[in-house]
């Protein structure tokens, strides 16, 4: 056999993509595993679509999910963290976990993530992977493909447009709103990631230099950053429900505390939430969603495998399932979830577009353009010194 | 019989005692202990010292949880206590002992985290009562009150008292038959004493030996609760058993060892309030002696006896609103402030049980067959043995049975998380069935041993002279005899299996998915509608079993009139 034939070979055999050969391995191994997602499972919406996947990937490649329904995803962090603790380096009890922020920064320095692993999943090759992309920095720390991103998330507020008219028009305008109007707002515990990011989306609006905030936290430049957020939630909080001294645990309790008449606005990473929250009639009719006039905070959540999960193909099976183009758009319609795709609309094909396109829409339900900028989430620092500082001074 | 009969029956039970209730508590301690004096290998965490203490001395608010949790619980104990002897003092006479238990029970089964959740509802500025009065109070909006997390503990203390008021009369009940009450009583008039001053200074001295330690163990609950201070406690800061459950799932892995040092810390708080309730007897004994030999005769304790009883009596009728307001929920579709009843109804929430409910429930049965039918076979074998060796039980035995309800779940859980994931077993049924049993073999050991011993020992003698051996006899004679009882006993199991949180969290890894793990979820999402699903369930399953105990005999034993239920 001629030396250049022999070459040609070998060429074509690795040439024959690597991945795609990887990727029926992983096929294969994956048939007739359970996936254990461990997800925050407050949202009975998010918890229907997992359950469809679940029986999407089961009848289309032998793996089936089942929900592990978390309170907090820092539960399913700790899970892994005794599993390790114990030595038990392999068959973890948790597959894979709706993760972002701190709790991916939190698993991945302390190497208890496997991969990177999102560059071997197929239908990564819809995603904008760019180094500034949404998609490759979760919170200011790179993903380095240790997690697979699956929804887009934006901070709206949403408000009952049949007892109040005109909702705030910026960060700063809750103060005379909340005067005009006490008790009628609140926000979530500040140690709920809901709560912390309404302190940040005041910060970023507050703060004399936003851009401090892609920065780490520093002694040196907290006190300056933070010193008007602060003298501004001061203001704020004697007016706040319960006169600022209890705060609802999530917003899922705040929705609630909105749906019961209790307070006039609530706050969601998901632009999407209000109405289905109407649909699901856990909302009234009249409810809508406005942003400050600045933009606000979005980020992307992630899905990650922990380094011990006992069904890592199956869990890479799911997470390649869920961005392809038809799971982004079933989960974007209104009716099933209405989350945003991760997805990069460059990339599709003129098929995928078209049923994006043919989404239904709700009257609750804003367009992107009324979404205004999505502001960056500041470095994850930040957050944990707001919350602890939080905490500090309104703890008694 | 020689009191080495059944010694190998006893030594068996002894042994599963110790390796399967002694042995893992003492390991979850040690393994928390280390943790709190900074010893976690895996953590990187090697060289033992105070650095935990410090850091959870540094949370912001844990003084003041700390105090929250001492004031909740001693409060909500004695409180529940003076309630409960205020009832019985009144109600005992006009009740039979099992009618009073027919109506204690569905308070009894109803689970903590259920009745909870209801509470919520009911209590809240938005809630039930609120929606009743606004009509009449003229309130456009729901009042902007602190009722429901409010930072003294308020709504909290209440929610215990509704769950702990029921088992401290049934407990009381129970203790009252005794004793030489009719006797007693007519005595104190005789001797010109309000029925009042008997009760207190004749009756309750006597009594109180009798309920100290069901006392203790309800003190020990209020301490620690984990799901009902998450849904009704204060919320910033909490109570210290929740604080610490958060720390424990903390995203910061080193937070572990403070937790660990707040779970050593939350069993020296139980261990104080015990302390503070010896030196009340102790208060209480001599105080009583000078109070009793003062001979006093005024009636004046009757309009605090009756006080006492509305107090009860509004307790119940909140309860029986708070399980009421779950089936209404589960049945709704939108019920907005300020409609009394629900706009629209719809069976939406019950209508999908494929995707939830059906799978908790499986689950939470099996749990609770297994760990009340392991419990039942152990409580069996010891009171068996007892009857072999014909000796009472000692001090240390007695001890050993209330342990795991003495000791705060939070301080040893982890710990033995730990080493069950070192076997293997952490995240399977077998460790959350393992867990679970710990307390539930002490609640149907307790509920089983006094109608065991007051079985007519006539019975036995005869199958025995009839030519029976000891085991015929238990299997012929004892167990059809006791068959009301068992079946109670196994009820009593069933209704504490379901109402385990913490164990079944911490042992299932999260995946050991039961009704109370999902509708403690639940209620920190905002569906109360799928949350009425789970918590009527959760409540349903214990009454059912309740009302199983009460039909089976009856079926069984129909052409027999002392053993058709009324006798237990």
């Amino acid at each position: 056999m001629p030396p250049s034939l022999t070459a040609a070979l070998v060429a074509a055999l690795f040439a024959t993509p690597v991945l795609a050969d990887t990727w029926q391995d992983t096929l294969d191994a994956a048939r007739g595993q359970t996936v254990y997602w461990n997800a925050w499972g407050g949202d009975e919406r998010t918890n229907a679509f997992i359950a469809w996947v679940g029986e999407q990937t089961s009848a289309r490649r032998g793996v089936s999910v089942r929900q592990v329904k978390l309170t907090d995803t820092a539960e399913a962090v700790t899970r892994v963290i005794s599993e390790k603790a114990a030595g038990q380096d392999q068959g973890g009890s948790v597959d894979m976990i709706w993760i972002n922020g701190p709790n991916f920064l939190a698993m991945k320095e302390q190497g208890l993530l496997h991969g990177p692993f999102v560059a071997d999943l197929p239908n990564a090759q819809y995603l904008d992977l760019s180094p500034t992309s949404a998609n490759s920095v979760d919170f200011t720390t790179p993903v380095d493909g240790m997690e697979s991103p699956w929804r887009l998330a934006k901070f709206v507020f949403n408000y009952d447009s049949a007892r109040i008219d005109a909702p705030p028009a910026s960060m700063a305008a809750f103060v005379d709103w909340a005067a005009a109007h006490p008790g009628r707002f609140t926000h979530p515990d500040p140690s709920n990631f809901m709560g912390g990011t309404f302190l940040k989306q005041a910060l970023i609006e507050l703060t004399p230099d936003a851009s401090v905030l892609q920065q780490p936290a520093t002694d040196a430049n907290y006190d300056a950053a933070t010193a008007p957020l602060w003298e501004w939630y001061d203001a704020l909080r004697p007016n706040l429900w319960r006169k600022g001294a209890a705060f609802p645990e999530n917003q899922s309790i705040q929705q609630q505390l909105m749906n019961d008449g209790e307070i006039d606005m609530a706050m969601s990473f998901d632009p999407a939430s209000t109405a289905g929250a109407i649909a699901e009639g856990l909302l009234p009719e009249t409810a809508r969603v406005f942003v400050p006039e600045g933009g606000t905070i979005g980020n992307v959540s992630f899905v990650a495998i922990p380094y011990n999960a006992a069904n890592r193909e199956g869990a890479m099976v799911v997470a390649n399932f869920l961005l392809d183009p038809e799971t982004q758009a079933h989960m974007q319609n209104i009716e099933v979830l209405g989350s945003y795709a991760v997805l990069d609309p460059a990339k599709l094909n003129d098929d995928a577009r078209a049923v994006f396109d043919a989404l239904p829409t709700a009257p609750a339900l804003p367009d992107l353009a009324s979404l205004g900028p999505t502001l960056l989430e500041p470095h994850a620092s930040w957050m944990d010194r707001l919350t602890a500082d939080w905490a500090k001074r309104y703890t008694r | 019989m020689r009191p080495r009969d059944g010694r190998g029956l006893r030594l068996v039970v002894l042994a599963v005692l110790v390796l399967g209730l002694l042995g893992p508590i003492a390991a979850g301690l040690g393994q928390t202990g280390r943790a709190a004096f900074g010893v976690m290998p895996v953590l990187g965490a090697v060289d033992p010292g105070l650095g935990p203490w410090r850091e959870l001395s540094a949370i912001p608010g844990l003084w003041t949880s700390m105090k929250l949790t001492l004031w909740t619980g001693l409060a909500a104990t004695l409180l529940s206590l003076m309630l409960a002897v205020g009832f019985c003092a009144v109600a005992h006479e006009r009740m039979s002992n099992s009618a009073a238990a027919r109506w204690l029970t569905p308070f009894l089964a109803a689970p903590h985290a259920a009745m909870a959740i209801g509470l919520a509802f009911v209590l809240a500025p938005s809630g039930w009562i609120a929606r009743l009065l606004a009509p009449l109070m003229g309130w456009g909006n729901p009042p902007d009150l602190t009722i429901v997390n409010d930072p003294w503990g308020i709504a909290l203390i209440l929610g215990l008292m509704v769950k702990e008021v029921p088992f401290l009369l049934l407990v009381m009940l129970s203790a009252l038959t005794q004793i030489p009450l009719r006797q007693n009583m007519a005595a104190g008039r005789m001797l010109g004493y309000g029925r009042g001053l008997v009760w207190m200074k004749i009756i309750a001295p006597q009594v109180w030996p009798l309920i100290r330690l069901p006392v203790m163990v309800v003190l020990a609950y209020a301490l620690s609760t984990v799901d009902m201070g998450l849904i009704l406690g204060p919320s910033n800061p909490p109570v210290l058993a929740v604080l610490l459950t958060r720390l424990f799932s903390d995203p910061e892995i080193a937070r572990i060892l403070p937790a660990s040092a707040g779970a050593l810390m939350q069993g020296l708080l139980v261990a104080a309030a015990f302390a503070l309730l010896w030196l009340g007897e102790r208060t209480m004994r001599r105080l009583g002696l000078w109070w009793v030999r003062g001979g006093g005769r005024g009636s004046s304790a009757e309009p605090l006896l009756r006080a006492a009883t509305a107090l009860v009596m509004a307790l119940f009728a909140i309860g029986t609103l708070a399980m009421l307001s779950l089936v209404v929920w589960s049945l709704a579709w939108r019920w907005p402030w300020p409609a009394p009843v629900p706009q629209s109804w719809s069976l939406k929430a019950w209508g999908s049980p494929g995707a939830g409910w059906a799978h908790a429930l499986g689950n939470t049965l099996l749990l609770a067959g297994a760990t009340t039918a392991i419990s039942l076979t152990l409580a069996i074998a010891w009171l068996e043995g007892e009857d072999r060796a014909r000796r009472g039980r000692a001090a240390w035995a007695e001890a050993l049975i209330y342990l795991p309800l003495l000791v705060p779940q939070i301080a040893f859980l982890y710990g033995l998380n730990i080493l069950f994931l070192r076997l293997g077993i952490s995240g399977g049924h077998i460790a959350v069935i393992w867990a679970q049993a710990l307390f539930v073999f002490p609640y149907v050991m307790i509920t089983l041993s006094d109608p065991w011993r007051a079985l007519d020992p006539r019975l036995t003698r005869a199958a025995a002279s009839l030519g029976a051996g000891p085991w015929r006899r238990l299997f012929a004679v004892k167990l059809p005899v006791l068959a009301m009882p068992i079946l109670t006993a196994a009820a009593i199991g069933i209704a504490v299996s379901v109402a385990q949180y913490l164990p079944t969290l911490f042992m299932g890894a999260g995946r050991v998915a039961t009704l109370t793990t999902e509708a403690v979820t639940l209620s920190s999402g905002s569906d109360r509608r799928v949350t009425g699903v789970y918590a009527s369930l959760q409540a349903g399953l214990p009454l059912a079993a309740y009302a199983a105990a009460f039909l089976i005999p009856a079926l069984l034993h129909r052409k027999r009139a002392a053993m058709k239920g009324a006798s237990a």
